[in-house]
């Protein structure tokens, strides 16, 4: 699948692992860490050539946290205003890019998404070729609309059976990192009948994860979830890719979606790293947070406050939940899910990528221990070098702010 | 393209939230630079030299898109080569103009401080002090084209896209 979109970017009829393409990108998203980033301070450029496919989204810091920040979000502003970038969100209508992307209909199968973010590949859900690039190759997909790839051999990761009620996408990651480690620069292709048991919501949290895999893209089949999705976001005709009957692939993964139990990765990384949350030892918690473009989905809202329902966050444990867009944080709002957070004793922030890279709003301090269930557990990801982050699924990180302590979600039922 | 110079090695999954951690956002790139690897071995980026040379283990640069490379190119470092890279932090070295080579068994070739010569073209890596040598994949041409043109800024300005910077201080 990944092959055939970069090929048709590259206006080749075939390709093979192992060729160099310039490919011509179908939709690029600048971030509001283009603007105000210090190590490549920002240039506008002399001159585009398809600003039409531009998006500009305002996720990282924002609302701003700092005059830097501020005036990042004042370039960019401007920047819109004299290319006409339209699809441009700002603060009122931002979030974090990969759910906006979302659910602006901005991800369209078969098409080539890049934005400056690792976790593009969060739009491999949606049947696309996306992915991370670094924001000095954004500069030049922004004037010249095209970037490189030297073209990945591919994983066949094929899903069977329908997920148990006590596991979510989280889960069906972390069992996959830990079953079968790194994807090594390879393209992992979800295929199978499994697919379209999942939820979008799971879908979209496993590609967005594939980034601590370190797969070259990852990208699901197309099922009529995805059509009825973009369709009520107006976008009615795409041009879905299938994989080939002969297709060859490096390798096959299996995972069978109803054997898995809630998972947990330690502190560190995540390949390697993972095993049942039922194995672990106690672990004493003063900080869980619920939130990033993983997990931060109204969906996640929907889990945490049925959990925390008539219970309260554990004395001595904060629980942070932020949502991942204005419109998710609307929903939520709504379907009464905040108030339900916030009656156990939880903060909802505003919409940003926020405490997920250790930026503002849930920042930790020396020695603290965090679980979550945003992206990352790298040392010093959310903040002090000498805290501790575990990484796991929404319900398993709002079972354990209510207990303190890390928790199976099956112990509370 | 040949790059000789002094090693310095580092174990697997390097992230880059400890190649660029999250507080040196603030900071010019100058004090930024200064906070390379600061949690994980402080007081490196004070002992490094222009022209040394980074030789990480698996997965070397994993994690997010920050400009890590753009600190690493400001403390002079002249090459970068791994046991295996993480895909967007090769992306970022190729782009970056520092030249990067995957090479198996790298580390068992190369001790912290022995004189390494590398040759970009044919992928041949040499260990001076010891007289070792192991050859890796080379860089694809294409790829070697952009790291010797200085990267994407001097492309991008040479074809008149940005305007020229005065100060030469964008790498
Ligand atoms: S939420 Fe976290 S992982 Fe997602 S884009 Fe923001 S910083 Fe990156």
């Amino acid at each position: 699948m990944t092959e055939k979109i970069l090929a048709r970017t590259a206006g080749r009829e075939a390709t093979a692992p192992g060729d160099i393409l310039v490919c011509s990108v179908d939709r690029a998203v600048v971030l509001d860490m283009q603007f105000s980033s210090t190590a490549i301070p920002w240039r506008e450029p002399l001159k585009m050539t398809h600003p039409d496919r531009l998006a500009v989204i305002l996720d990282h810091g924002a609302p701003a946290p700092s005059t830097r920040d501020a005036n990042g979000h004042h370039m960019a502003r401007e920047f819109c205003a004299r290319y006409g970038i339209t699809d441009f969100f700002d603060i009122g209508n931002h979030g974090i890019c990969h759910q906006v992307i979302a659910e602006r209909g901005l991800a369209r199968p078969g098409e080539l998404l890049l934005c400056s973010d690792s976790h593009t590949c969060a739009g491999g859900a949606f049947n696309a070729a996306a992915r991370g690039v670094g924001s000095l190759e954004m500069i030049q997909i922004i004037c010249t609309g095209t970037t490189w790839f030297v073209v990945a051999p591919s994983v066949r990761v094929e899903l069977s059976g329908t997920l148990n009620d006590a596991c979510e996408g989280k889960d069906v990651f972390l069992a996959l990192a830990g079953r079968y480690g790194s994807a090594d620069n390879r393209n992992l292709e979800f295929v199978g009948a499994g697919v379209s048991t999942l939820s979008l919501h799971d879908r979209r949290t496993i590609a967005t994860q594939c980034a601590e895999v370190n797969a070259e893209f990852s990208i699901f089949a197309s099922d009529p979830v995805i059509d009825d999705y973009l369709a009520a976001r107006g976008v009615d005709e795409t041009a879905p890719v299938k994989p080939d009957a002969n297709a060859t692939y490096d390798e096959t993964w299996t995972l069978e979606l109803d054997s898995f139990e809630p998972q947990v990765a330690t502190p560190g990384k995540i390949v390697g790293n993972v095993s049942p949350v039922s194995q672990q030892a106690e672990v004493k918690l003063d900080q869980c947070f619920i939130g990033s473009c993983a997990n931060g989905h109204l969906e996640d809202f929907e889990i945490a406050a049925s959990v925390l329902e008539g219970k309260t966050v554990a004395a001595g444990t904060r629980l942070i939940v932020t949502p991942a867009s204005q419109r998710v944080y609307l929903e939520a709002v709504r379907a009464g899910y905040v108030a339900s957070i916030m009656e156990a004793g939880g903060v909802v922030t505003s919409s940003t990528c926020g405490a997920c890279f250790g930026y503002h709003m849930g920042v930790l301090g020396d020695g603290e221990v965090c679980l979550t269930a945003s992206t990352r557990n790298f040392k010093g990801r959310m903040g002090s070098p000498d805290s501790e982050v575990y990484m796991a699924s929404t319900r398993t990180v709002a079972t354990s702010a209510v207990t303190g302590r890390l928790t199976d979600p099956r112990a509370l039922r | 393209m040949v790059i000789e110079g002094r090693a310095w090695t580092f174990g697997n999954d390097v992230s880059t939230d400890l190649l660029y951690p999250q507080v040196a956002y603030s900071l010019p790139l100058e004090e930024a630079a200064q906070l390379v690897f600061s949690a994980s071995r402080p007081g490196w980026s004070q002992q490094v030299e222009r022209g040394d040379i980074i030789v990480g283990g698996t997965n070397f640069g994993m994690g997010s898109s920050r400009p890590a490379v753009a600190l690493l190119r400001e403390l002079g470092i002249a090459a970068n080569l791994a046991e295996s890279f993480a895909n967007l932090y090769f992306r970022n070295c190729v782009n970056y103009a520092l030249p990067a080579l995957a090479l198996n068994g790298i580390l068992q070739l190369v001790s912290e401080g022995d004189s390494l010569r590398i040759d970009f073209s044919s992928g041949l890596v040499e260990n001076v002090t010891t007289g070792e040598a192991l050859r890796a994949e080379p860089l694809p041409e294409a790829l070697l084209a952009i790291v010797e043109s200085g990267g994407v800024l001097a492309s991008l300005e040479a074809e008149g896209y940005l305007p020229p910077i005065q100060t030469g201080a964008n790498e």
